[in-house]
């Protein structure tokens, strides 16, 4: 019967924990994505569609009837 | 196949691997503790809202950026580690963790934590975390901690950064309110430190470090900590009387004041023989009211800022 020796645990400890570690690195990226689309930071530096929230009141033009 | 365990001896080097507890120990947990603490007060009171998630996350990257601090520091530190009772146990100096391993861990934590706060936050806070962990490496453990016994003073400015961190990670500024938080918590350090030297006895001097117990002596140490209370005594009440504060932090401000000024005064009029005496009884309670005095201070302003709405100065 195989039987794990103590630097085997211990490595596999190791290796687990860094496992969870990129797991919850790769869930928080993704969270983070989700969350700045959302909020629309990124979004709004660098897209080329005209924010009528931030055209001066002034310059937009009256639509007639 | 092949069992390597067979060939691998029950004891010796195999036993000394380091394990994930080895590299947690590495980032010094308690010192970023401190960080989160802070740093997500300076966060919270900060004016205008930040996204929950984003300022969770922003509190992770400036965790991990006290941690690579640390990491760094016992890199560079191992050769002082190894000669001091306190710190010989630490993952380097016991031989379970490479000198070139927890650098690697250090920088690469470094760079991580600013680009991420930068990403997630913004660039100012960004860059008083990169600021922070350059202090703390270069400024401190590289230069003063070996050099000058003022090391503990203007090497407490590196922990008092966070809460300003915090705050710039929230607004995208660091105004005259966050600097308070900053002035606050470094003239809070030298005497919480101090009272902690004057009761354990850390063998310093073994590994020929500057501090003050030892440059200037012990009666030195307490006559100093007494005057930066003094000094901590008058930026607690700024922070009470500026836009932090408020009516409920001046009140809790003046009792906090009140028994740390009472300390530091009973440790400055006493001799090392009455304090051998009483087993250090006096340095041992102000240690221990200036961890309280820390953590209700930064409470109350968080307090204070959800009272705000309904009345403040």
């Amino acid at each position: 019967m195989h039987r794990d020796h103590e630097l085997h645990t211990r490595r596999k400890g190791r290796n687990f924990g860094l496992l969870a570690v990129l797991l919850a690195f790769i869930v928080l990226i993704f969270g983070l994505t989700v969350v700045k689309i959302q909020t629309g930071g990124f979004a709004e530096a660098f897209d080329h569609v005209s924010r009528p929230a931030i055209v001066p009141q002034d310059a937009v033009p009256e639509v007639s009837e | 196949m092949t069992d390597l365990s067979l060939h691998i001896p029950d004891t010796g080097p195999a036993s000394d691997e380091a394990g994930l507890r080895d590299y947690w120990q590495l980032l010094k947990p308690r010192l970023m503790s401190l960080s989160v603490f802070t740093a997500l007060v300076g966060l919270v009171i900060a004016p205008g809202g930040v996204h929950p998630f984003l300022g969770a996350t922003s509190i992770l990257w400036i965790a991990l950026g006290a941690g690579a601090s640390g990491a760094l520091n016992m890199w560079f530190d191992a050769d002082i580690d190894r000669v001091m009772k306190r710190t010989r146990s630490r993952p380097i100096p016991s031989g379970r963790v490479e000198p070139s391993d927890a650098l690697a861990l250090g920088l690469f934590l470094s760079v991580l934590s600013v680009v991420m706060l930068g990403l997630t936050a913004n660039w100012v806070a960004a860059f008083w975390l990169a600021f922070t962990i350059f202090f703390y490496t270069v400024i401190y453990s590289m230069w003063l901690k070996r050099t000058t016994s003022w090391n503990t003073v203007i090497g407490g400015l590196a922990g008092a950064f966070p809460p300003m961190i915090g705050w710039a990670a929230a607004t995208g500024s660091t105004p005259l309110d966050a600097w308070l938080l900053v002035a606050l918590i470094f003239m809070w350090t030298p005497p919480h430190f101090w009272a902690l030297a004057l009761f354990v006895r850390m063998d310093y001097h073994v590994a020929r470090i500057p501090m003050l117990t030892v440059t200037h002596g012990r009666d030195a140490t307490r006559r100093q900590a007494f005057l930066y209370a003094v000094g901590l005594a008058v930026v607690s009440l700024a922070t009470a009387l500026s836009g932090i504060g408020g009516p409920l932090t001046l009140a809790v401000a003046v009792v906090l004041n009140g028994v740390f000024l009472k300390g530091a005064w009973d440790m400055w009029r006493r001799t090392d023989a009455e304090a051998d005496a009483d087993g250090h009884a006096a340095e041992k309670a102000l240690f221990k009211w200036s961890l309280v005095y820390l953590f209700v201070h930064f409470a109350v302003f968080v307090v204070e800022a959800a009272l705000h709405p309904y009345g403040g100065w």
